[in-house]
């Protein structure tokens, strides 16, 4: 394991405990520290209840531990929710001169750090700052060079004046102060090293949208949903810049039908939304692939069904990405496993969706939406980015399809199913498209040998792609190993470091990550040399699981997690272990 | 090539299975009519044709078109003019798919006020699935699943677009043709949401509002002095529950589009093949 360290601020909702926790993690991945966040919603008592968390170490880190080294508590609850994770030696800054704190007890072994937090704001210019004192007294307890700090505080006030950027400043040093006059004595061992590298710092839902303006996405429509909303607040006043634009539509149904108008138009365009909307979309959807129109679709996916649990991880919606809709509808579905991928699936999204004319799905998860981690910025090499906008004519070309009559053929029949796409505007290029079975023409039409032309082309377009595209799985941990772990979507990372776990405890893995729902790759032969297949995901019947034992007429074991919560290594290493015994995943209480 | 441009080339080769004598042919008529009329030719022009009846229309038209599912045509239309402002966009369909299965829509479409123009042909009927009540049946119009009426309002659609803030509200007539394609080319012309009800009626299972009624009771506001950029009047008029208009009723004389307000003039549609856009790697560094 990573040499890592664990931080969190907690509280109620209300006391801006996302955006302080995001000033910390910025602050480390400024140092060159690796950062990877989590947010807490998970009360083990009630509601209300919230907290960041942020895992940092000078080597790349991929997921949540249980354990806590230094916890800013604004709330007694928040010390009682993550006891189990506190240990000696764990530091707890909080303000003894709050009511609700005074009579708070530090358990022996830890080391409470009383810090008068909202005195000490106030005297820096407000008690609205009582956090960042927190965070200047965190660096202290961490040895944790406080000019990175600075550097953040610069970073999230910096647009709204110079004055409030120093104030935040001195309310930090306030704090960095009282912890070196008051408890100079008191032993703190964390030592938080910087490094020269730099790292980016961003979560999945921005990763989404920073790929779509990199694709040349012009037309976002979408209605606000957790934990989707981030995609459109992200392009909102930066796709602008590129000449694109972002509507917040009067709710889903006209979301994917805005985006189609646009994608009509020959814009490239999305709409992203959570499974509630992909509900209401799931009609136009069967529009989209008929018509043959290029779209992308982000299924940012929650617990469900019905409102479910909406701030909680789950991998409930595959099914309906792979199934969804009256009638059989060919489409495209990607899974990113990772922040980084989120971004490179968003732009293959945009080449699969023009090449092939079909909607394509981006199936991210809460996991990855809220969590910021650090990457090199090379990670994101722009220079990288290939734009196919597939068949496209022009006025020259247009002549090349038309009927003996002059018609443009916009379903015509192919051998590699792909039909050519004028935009509007081309001259002799008009044409209409429907959701009618049609014929070459985009005109209706019930005559069977047409309808069967029709159907065959566009699912001949899947077929193309099988061959054409490389929809390989990513592979981690022993390629020879007996085990097989197969898993999709942000369990990747927790399943690599899940590895040196099951690696201490001496069982040699083989994982396969599949970002490629549909189509997606075979993995039969994978199996056949496995004695055993595990698949994990955070869903409770293994809907991914019932695929690929379909796919391969076996029969596979299943990690599956449905309390909300994403996995967690060291859990995971056990639910593998036991499950690879044959005692089956420990069920929590 | 605008001045060579004749209604015709806005017809395809299908022919309408529109029964004998529906208002749609005459609808459709002044549609192509108007939009010849206004410069337009098929190849600029973008038609959204909703489901029922009326949402055939895209298929006897010449043009760029779709025809897409029910009450949905209204975002599809947005979205074709947003992402380029050059075409000219008309969206087509009934009174069931504007009114009531995409009555939220239409809300929206009025209030954005994005500048294409959108023709309702309001029959008073479900025609395509054969005879049920629409939104704008009478109270008592009996049908096979309301046999004594539906037993509520029709819905006002010119009272509707007004709440919601139209800039253009017309209402016409498929069989006064000259004043049918005069009102629609008003409403192309307009910066702006152009709205048409259009009384289109269906012969087969309409009785009730029929070519005769409509030539009997409809009052012609051009044959009047009414104004029709003064709001006051036009909500007087949108609410008569006594008498039933053609024309203009209402015009924002400072309407504004969509896209005027969000400066929206380019086609999306042509982007940088050879890579992400220009400027893209500051998207990265904003992340430092």
């Amino acid at each position: 394991m990573p040499a890592d360290f664990n931080w969190a601020i907690g509280g109620e909702a209300g006391d801006g405990i996302d955006s302080t926790g995001k000033i910390f993690a910025q602050a480390l991945s400024r140092a060159g520290r690796h950062v990877f966040t989590s947010k807490d919603f998970a009360s083990r008592i009630r509601g209300g209840y919230t907290a960041y968390k942020v895992r940092t170490s000078t080597e790349k880190v991929r997921s949540v531990v249980d354990r806590l080294d230094v916890l800013v508590a604004l709330t007694p609850r928040t010390i009682e929710e993550n006891l189990e994770e506190l240990h000696d030696g764990s530091v707890v800054i909080y303000d003894g001169e709050r009511t609700t704190m005074a009579d708070v007890e530090i358990p022996g072994e830890m080391i409470g750090l009383d810090v008068p937090l909202k005195r000490l704001a106030e005297d820096a210019g407000g008690a609205i700052m009582r956090n960042v004192v927190a965070l200047g007294a965190a660096c202290e307890a961490t040895s944790f060079d406080i000019e990175h700090l600075d550097s953040s505080l610069k970073k999230r006030f910096g647009d709204k004046g110079q004055s409030l950027v120093d104030n935040n400043k001195q309310a930090a040093r306030l704090g960095q102060e009282y912890v070196q006059e008051h408890y100079a004595d008191t032993d703190l061992e964390y030592d938080l090293d910087t490094t020269d590298n730099d790292y980016v710092l961003l979560n999945g839902d921005e990763a989404i949208g920073m790929g779509a303006i990199a694709a040349g996405c012009r037309y976002y429509a979408g209605y606000p949903i957790t934990p989707a909303t981030d995609v459109m607040t992200y392009l909102k006043g930066r796709i602008e810049q590129f000449g694109g634009h972002v509507v917040q539509a009067e709710d889903e149904l006209a979301a994917i039908n805005l985006a189609l108008g646009a994608a009509r138009a020959g814009a490239r365009s999305m709409t992203a939304t959570s499974g509630p909307g992909i509900d209401l979309m799931s009609e136009t959807f069967g529009l989209v692939a008929t018509s043959e129109t290029p779209l992308v679709v982000c299924d940012v996916m929650r617990s469900g069904p019905s409102t479910g649990m909406p701030t909680k991880q789950e991998q409930g919606d595959l099914n309906m990405m792979l199934y969804g809709g009256h009638g059989e509808i060919p489409r495209f579905v990607l899974a990113p496993t990772t922040v980084d991928e989120c971004f490179w699936k968003t732009v293959e999204a945009f080449n699969l969706a023009e090449k092939y004319q079909t909607p394509v799905y981006v199936a991210s998860d809460l996991a990855m939406a809220v969590t910021e981690q650090t990457f090199e910025p090379e990670a994101f090499d722009m220079d990288a980015v290939e734009i196919d906008r597939g068949k496209v004519v022009d006025e020259e070309t247009v002549e090349d399809h038309r009927t003996e009559a002059g018609g443009f053929k916009p379903h015509e029949v192919t051998d590699d199913g792909i039909s050519p796409r004028a935009f509007p505007g081309t001259a002799g290029g008009a044409h209409m498209s429907t959701g009618l079975e049609h014929d070459e023409q985009g005109r209706r039409t019930e005559d069977a040998e047409m309808r069967v032309k029709q159907v065959d082309k566009r699912n001949r377009k899947v077929e193309t792609a099988r061959e054409r595209e490389d929809f390989s799985p990513r592979e981690f941990g022993d390629p020879d190993a007996d085990n097989l772990v197969v898993t999709w979507g942000s369990n990747e990372g927790t399943l690599v470091e899940a590895l040196e776990f099951l690696e201490a405890d001496g069982i040699d893995v083989r994982i396969l990550s599949v970002p490629y729902l549909f189509p997606r790759p075979d993995l039969a032969e994978e199996f056949e040399a496995a004695d055993e297949v595990v698949v994990v995901e955070c869903n409770a019947t293994g809907q991914f699981a019932d695929v690929l034992e379909h796919d391969t007429l076996s029969r596979v074991e299943r990690v599956n997690k449905y309390d909300g919560v994403q996995f967690k290594a060291d859990e995971l290493a056990d639910d593998i272990r036991r499950t690879l015994a044959g005692e089956g995943q420990e069920v929590e209480a | 090539m605008s001045s060579q441009v004749r209604f015709t080339d806005f017809k395809s080769d299908k022919q309408p299975t529109w029964c004998p004598g529906c208002g749609d042919f005459g609808t459709m008529n002044g549609m192509m009519k108007a939009l010849a009329e206004t410069g337009n030719d098929p190849d600029n022009t973008f038609v959204v044709a909703g489901i029922g009846c009326s949402g055939k229309i895209g298929t006897y038209m010449h043009s760029y078109a779709i025809h897409g599912v029910h009450g949905r045509a209204l975002p599809v239309g947005t979205g074709v003019k947003m992402a380029n402002p050059d075409l000219e966009v008309m969206v087509a369909g009934g009174d069931g798919d504007g009114y009531s299965i995409g009555a939220g829509h239409f809300v929206h479409a009025v209030r954005r006020n994005v500048d294409m123009s959108y023709v309702v042909m309001d029959n008073r009927i479900y025609g395509l699935t054969k005879g049920q009540a629409s939104p704008t049946s009478r109270e008592d119009f009996e049908t096979a699943t309301t046999p004594d009426g539906p037993k509520q309002p029709p819905v006002n659609p010119l009272a509707l677009a007004l709440a919601s803030g139209a800039t253009f509200i017309a209402q016409s007539f498929s069989s006064d043709a000259l004043r049918h394609q005069e009102i629609v080319r008003q409403a192309i012309e307009h910066d702006g949401f152009g709205f048409v009800n259009v009384f289109s009626p269906c012969v087969t299972f309409n009785d009730v509002d029929t070519y005769d009624y409509f030539r009997d009771s409809l009052v012609d506001l051009a044959e009047t002095d009414y104004d029709p950029t003064d709001r006051e009047a036009a909500k007087e008029k949108v609410l008569d529950a006594d008498k039933e208009y053609m024309g203009v009723l209402y015009r924002d004389e400072d309407s504004r589009s969509y896209e005027r307000t969000h400066g929206l003039d380019a086609d999306m549609s042509d982007i940088d093949e050879s890579g992400a856009p220009e400027g893209a790697m500051d998207l990265v560094r904003e992340f430092y």
